[in-house]
């Protein structure tokens, strides 16, 4: 494809793929507004993004190299774009959000058995990452193209009518290269066989590095681990929008909590109580009616009056409720801390009570191929109406005016000058020169993969939120999901596992006792579990991945010295929802267009006029591609203000909407 | 430049959307009128059934075209093979699933399809008992569904626990589902009988065996755990009726067996008296009076013209045929439709005599529960009082401790049973007057009670609010009653069973009908005073009773009818006392 300047007027630019940014994106965009969408990565979402496990492993590989090397940077280039009258305000390179990253590997890989054993606190394995690197080359087309590179960017001027231009790691599944795996295992093999031989003893049934990585695309790893309230501030968001559409969901099947060194189900759901058979039917009672006066809790302040300078847990304390039911509300179902007030613990119970039962028996969704579909399809949205999309493509400074103090233009990596009304960036593309306050905090995560389930029940496709209280007063909680291979994110027989907390120290500090403590984690890889039958009953952790990642959502427009219609987005939040990222996406919105509605829904397919020709762009393939009669009149008459036909409206095919390519 | 989505107006919007309605509607009507051209024209062919699919997969509620389409499909079944009648009609169930997405409650879809199935050479129940249970899993309370289900369950012969662990499931994810409950009564005792008793009770005086130890009742192993399974529903709800439903199903036992509960003969009235432990007819259920070995030619009339069903009757016996004192007769009433009988004899020198089985040995009013040990009741009571505790207020449990509590020892917790309609009545005051009843029904049954535990014939229930009257049937030899000093509104039909009474004092209530005082052949003495009589027509029937002397009306809005002493004189001429 031929290199092609970008048009040089937007109304709006936005820096960044993550979630608050691609909301906005497809709000402005929705609105009538031209929106220029750009990300220095080569993938969509930034820190919400998902990846194969293949395309991971280079992720590892591009935050191992970014600290190595020297950005040398290209002054030059935009210093002459700069007029008269205009000062320029540079832009990060480099990404600092990550750090501490960390990866163990423990499935078995035979003939490496002996470098990882001697190494098992080393960050990379060497051999591995590098083998891991070249896979990822020759599987991901755009991965390579370096960052800076200014002539490999002719690929990056794409229309947005392209539809790869909105990637999605399920279409990625079906596009060719099947041979390419095994291709690289050969080459892997031939490369390790003139290491010490041992015999090719197949292990039946476990889990080799090698199948990982064979099985690679079978994942999507997040690296954020969200899941979304069923009345949460993402879903409504979805469904009024008719972004949701673009995705489908999988309901979380039961919560779960680490208690007395057990892994137990929380009975939350009127179903869960009334099947619970760790409550005592008097336990169930005042369970019961304990939720049932917090689903309106603020009509009976008699209730709780006295309590509401003091911690919520006192207040379950007087209500005599067991210890049992005390540790399920608080941690579980509140998911607050000891110190959090009485007022606050009820908002949140009541919260996830009203959550629960509009799409199942609790109160949480998740998107099916991983979380980082969710701005994808917003940025598709973004697309649709019209917002162009470039990857590996960033701005190198912001143009401000010096009298009005407003930014009017961006110069880009490829030194083109862009101009804009408006400019929104992701926080990580910020100079430390531009803050005012460097408080960040810190969110701790680790992903695992594991070989079974932390409670195995008779269905062995649930996901499970697990809350695991503070195992000692100073620690945090922490919040784990573990995902099942029928939520699209790993490959059967296997578990993907994410722990988050919030950072007391390095992830790996903070999360590796809470793994210890629910996993078996082995000495030596591919060691079977030890003959204690308490080793056995726990999943084995085949593979981990430790890293910090910084969380911005404390800093405000205050934390910035930035031109007034500079509009900073900050990163994921340590919190389970995304509410945090929706709601400044929406006042960010407002500030860009004070008068405008916040996504309003998107109109049926058949209601789009598209130029020059009206009836017979809207394809009538569109109407034979849903699954039946009923189900589209379903979806077309309740729409989406009834949420339960979320997936059907799902059913819909997106790429239909696309407008046809102007060419 | 790219082109910038344009959207059509919510008028544009709507004008097409009139339109294509319109086109709809031309399209359909005009098929219709094809279709019911060629049916009454009898064309059984293949384009009937296109063009009924059509119409069908639109509104598949027109019954018509369902009927039409079995007559098509019947006759080309007679064109076909085998084979392809198979096709024929699994293309039709395939169409019937499409139907019932478009209306999963059609009424004519399952019909159909249950035709189609008994239609199919091969059918396949395994796919039809996934079809409901997909249907079942949208929306769990789709009967028409539970219909259809239980003809394929029938027919495909699921085994009985795997129903079972189906109802497990449904109740598990939702156990607010009576349908689900009950088809669990319904299987229960098929899969976990009670086992036969060893002997026949001994209680039992009638020679015929007791049809209470068969049929629907549940091994106590089995019963202990659906106890539970309740338990935990309603202490996860206890607002949720199905499972106390469920509950009350499971302490309850088989209805009582229907057998002559009393003969009684009176020499004097040369009358003979049987009650039935139900309502029966007796003119058509073939009852025989044998007296000395000699049947006889007698008429059986219920105790008041507006009973057709009553548990009592009465017949005259042949004028002089048991009158003299001197004589012993033998009485046997035969029923033959039942196999049945009971002998009553009547001794030299008796003035009566009757044969009767007392409420108190038969546990008569225990039946509203259970038979099952006292100590299994024991325990649920333990467990309802738990509850009670926890929520003073809940109605079902409120009633389901009442009659727990009248099941184990009805006297012992007379008390308490008060206390607690009490409560019902402020928790639950749009179903008060039912409370007031059911509180009047055990209040007689527990003075029904003590009176024959006190082998006595005088019956007081004065000053306990009652609101109705019942269990009439067992004060056959009653002959004094004083109802005074309650809330009844009238003497019913039922109280014309009373035939040895002798005296009522029914002071102090608001009645205002007398329609039981109907042919009481020893009845001497009425007392009806601060009552609500107002019309000379209301004391009508006591005309009937030609032994009644004494009649005390005072208090009554009747005073102020004009001349009323003289049209009672001459309505009542044998009532030497009248108070007015």
């Amino acid at each position: 494809m031929a290199a092609e300047d970008l048009p040089s007027q937007f109304d709006v630019v936005i820096l960044g793929t993550g979630l608050t940014e691609s909301v906005i994106a497809a709000a402005c965009s929705r609105v009538g507004q031209s929106v220029l969408h750009l990300d220095r990565r080569n993938y969509y979402a930034g820190n919400w993004a998902s990846f194969t496990f293949n395309g991971l492993l280079s992720w590892i590989e591009q935050y191992k190299n970014q600290q190595e090397v020297q950005i040398t940077e290209l002054e030059q280039v935009w210093r002459s774009l700069i007029d008269e009258g205009e000062d320029a305000v540079p832009l990060s390179a480099l990404d600092s959000s990550i750090s501490n990253l960390e990866v163990f590997c423990y499935a078995s890989e035979e003939e490496e058995k002996e470098e990882e054993m001697k190494t098992p606190l080393s960050s990379f394995q060497p051999v591995n990452a590098e083998t891991v690197s070249e896979e990822a080359n020759g599987d991901s087309t755009e991965a390579h193209d370096t960052v800076t590179g200014d002539d490999t960017t002719a690929s990056d001027a794409k229309t947005p009518n392209e539809e790869h231009e909105v990637s999605e790691p399920k279409e990625d599944q079906h596009t060719s290269d099947i041979s390419e795996p095994s291709q690289s295992q050969e080459e892997k093999e031939s490369q390790l066989s003139s290491s010490p031989a041992d015999p090719p003893v197949e292990v039946q049934k476990k889990i080799t590095y090698q199948k990982l990585v064979k099985e690679g695309r079978r994942f999507n790893i997040d690296l954020v681990s969200k899941l979304m309230y069923s009345r949460g501030a993402l879903v409504d968001l979805l469904i009024k929008s008719n972004v949701s559409r673009y995705a489908e969901f999988k309901n979380i099947g039961r919560i779960l909590t680490y208690r007395n060194g057990k892994v137990e189900q929380v009975p939350c759901s009127r179903a869960d109580v009334f099947a619970s058979k760790q409550l005592t039917v008097v336990e169930k009672r005042m369970l019961m009616k304990f939720l049932t006066f917090c689903l309106d809790f603020e009509q009976h302040p008699e209730e709780y009056q006295d309590y509401t300078e003091k911690p919520f847990r006192e207040f379950l304390k007087n209500k005599k409720l067991t210890e049992n039911l005390q540790h399920f509300i608080l941690h579980s179902i509140a998911m607050v801390t000891q110190h959090t007030l009485t007022e606050e613990g009820l908002k949140a119970t009541q919260h996830f009570l009203r959550c629960l039962g509009r799409y199942g028996n609790t109160p949480f969704l998740f998107p099916l191929y991983g979380l980082g579909e969710i701005p994808q399809c917003f940025c598709r949205m973004c697309a649709v109406f019209g917002g162009i999309y470039c990857l590996r493509h960033s701005v190198e400074c912001l143009v401000v005016d010096k009298v009005s103090n407003k930014v009017k233009a961006v110069i880009d990596t490829r030194g083109q000058r862009i101009s804009c009304s408006h400019f929104v960036v992701e926080d990580s593309y910020i100079r430390d020169e531009q803050r005012q306050s460097t408080a960040y905090r810190q969110i701790s995560r680790a992903v695992l993969i594991t070989d079974r389930s932390v409670l195995p029940s008779e269905s062995d496709q649930q996901i499970s939120m697990v809350t695991i209280p503070p195992l000692e007063s100073s620690a945090p909680a922490v919040r784990m999901v573990e995902l099942c291979s029928s939520s699209m994110t790993c490959m059967p027989g296997t578990y993907l596992v994410h722990l988050t907390c919030s950072s007391s120290g390095k992830a790996q500090e903070d999360l590796a006792p809470v793994i210890s403590q629910l996993f078996h984690v082995s000495t030596i890889p591919g060691e079977e579990p030890s003959e204690g039958a308490e080793e056995r009953s726990k999943p084995a952790v085949l593979w981990v991945m430790y890293f910090n990642m910084r969380d911005t959502s404390a800093l405000d427009s205050s934390s910035y010295s930035l031109p007034s219609n500079v509009h900073v987005c900050t990163g994921p939040d340590d919190s389970l929802c995304s509410d945090y990222s929706i709601k400044l996406a929406e006042s960010v919105f407002h500030h860009i267009l004070p008068d405008e509605e916040f996504c309003p829904p998107a109109p049926n397919p058949e209601d789009i006029i598209y130029d020059g020709d009206g009836p017979q762009a809207e394809g009538p393939g569109f109407d034979e591609s849903t699954n039946t009669e009923a189900d589209k009149s379903l979806a077309e008459e309740e729409g989406n203000s009834e949420p339960a036909e979320m997936d059907s409206v799902t059913q819909q095919a997106p790429l239909d909407m696309t407008p046809a390519s102007e060419e | 430049m790219h082109g910038r989505v344009k959207i059509k107006s919510t008028a544009q919007q709507e004008e097409e959307k009139r339109k294509e309605k319109e086109k709809k509607l031309k399209a359909f009507v005009s098929a219709r009128d094809a279709v019911l051209k060629k049916r009454s024209a009898g064309e059984h062919d293949e384009e009937a059934l296109q063009l009924t699919r059509q119409l069908l997969s639109s509104n598949p509620d027109f019954a018509t075209l369902w009927n039409y389409r079995r007559e098509v499909l019947l006759h080309l079944e007679t064109l076909r093979e085998k084979d392809e009648v198979q096709k024929l009609y699994e293309s039709e169930l395939h169409f019937i699933e499409a139907c019932l997405k478009v209306n999963p409650k059609s009424y004519g879809c399952w019909h159909h399809r249950t035709w189609v199935n008994t239609r199919l050479p091969q059918p396949d129940w395994t796919r039809e008992l996934g079809l409901c249970d997909r249907c079942l899993s949208l929306d769990e309370r789709n009967f028409h569904c539970w219909d259809y289900r239980r003809v394929v369950v029938k027919a495909s012969g699921v085994s009985v626990e795997q129903e079972l662990q189906f109802t497990d499931r449904l109740i598990g994810s939702n156990f607010s589902n009576y349908s689900s409950w009950h088809y669990r009564s319904t299987l229960l005792p098929q899969l976990h009988p009670q086992p036969a008793p060893d002997s026949a009770p001994i209680t039992s005086p009638s020679p015929t065996t007791s049809p209470q130890f068969h049929s629907h009742r549940v091994c106590e192993e089995q019963l202990l755990k659906e106890y539970e399974l309740s338990h935990n529903a309603f202490f996860t709800d206890p607002n949720d009726q199905s499972a106390w439903f469920y509950y009350r199903w499971l302490l309850g036992r088989a209805e009582r067996e229907e057998m002559i509960s009393c003969v009684y003969v009176s020499r004097e009235g040369e009358r003979v008296s049987v009650a039935f432990s139900k309502p029966v007819h007796a003119q058509s259920e073939g009852l025989m009076l044998v007296l000395d070995g000699q049947p006889q030619q007698v008429e059986w009339r219920s105790t008041h013209p507006r009973l057709r069903h009553s548990p009592v009757w009465l017949c005259d016996l042949p004028p002089g045929s048991i009158s003299d004192m001197s004589n012993e007769h033998n009485l046997t009433i035969h029923w033959t439709e039942k196999h049945t009988h009971r002998d009553c004899a009547l001794y030299t020198g008796c003035a009566e005599s009757w044969c009767r089985d007392s409420a108190t040995n038969l546990e008569l009013f225990r039946s509203e529960l259970s038979v099952e040990k006292s100590s299994v009741l024991q325990a649920e009571l333990q467990s309802c009082n738990q509850l009670l505790e926890l929520e003073p207020q809940n109605k079902w449990c409120l009633l389901t401790i009442i009659l727990l509590m009248r099941a184990l020892d009805p006297l012992g917790h007379e008390k308490e049973t008060l206390a607690h309609f009490q409560t019902l009545k402020e928790v639950d005051p749009m179903r008060s007057t039912y409370y007031s009843d059911l509180c009047s029904k055990f209040l007689i049954e527990n003075t029904i009670l003590k009176m024959e535990y006190a082998e006595v014939r005088v019956f007081s229930l004065s000053n306990k609010n009652l609101t109705t009257l019942c269990h009439l049937d067992q004060l056959l030899f009653v002959t004094h009653i004083n109802l005074s000093s309650n809330q009844l509104l009238r003497l019913p039909p039922h109280f014309a069973m009373l035939q040895c009474l002798e005296v009522l004092e029914a002071d102090d209530n608001a009645i205002e009908n007398l329609e039981g005082l109907y042919h009481l052949p020893k009845l001497e003495e009425v007392s009806l005073r601060n009552n609500q009589i107002c019309k000379l027509s209301d004391l009508e029937s006591l005309a009937s009773c030609t032994k009644l002397t004494r009649l005390d009306l005072r208090g009554n809005p009747v005073h102020r009818t004009a001349h009323i002493e003289s049209e009672l004189s001459q309505l009542l001429p044998r009532v030497t006392a009248l108070s007015l």
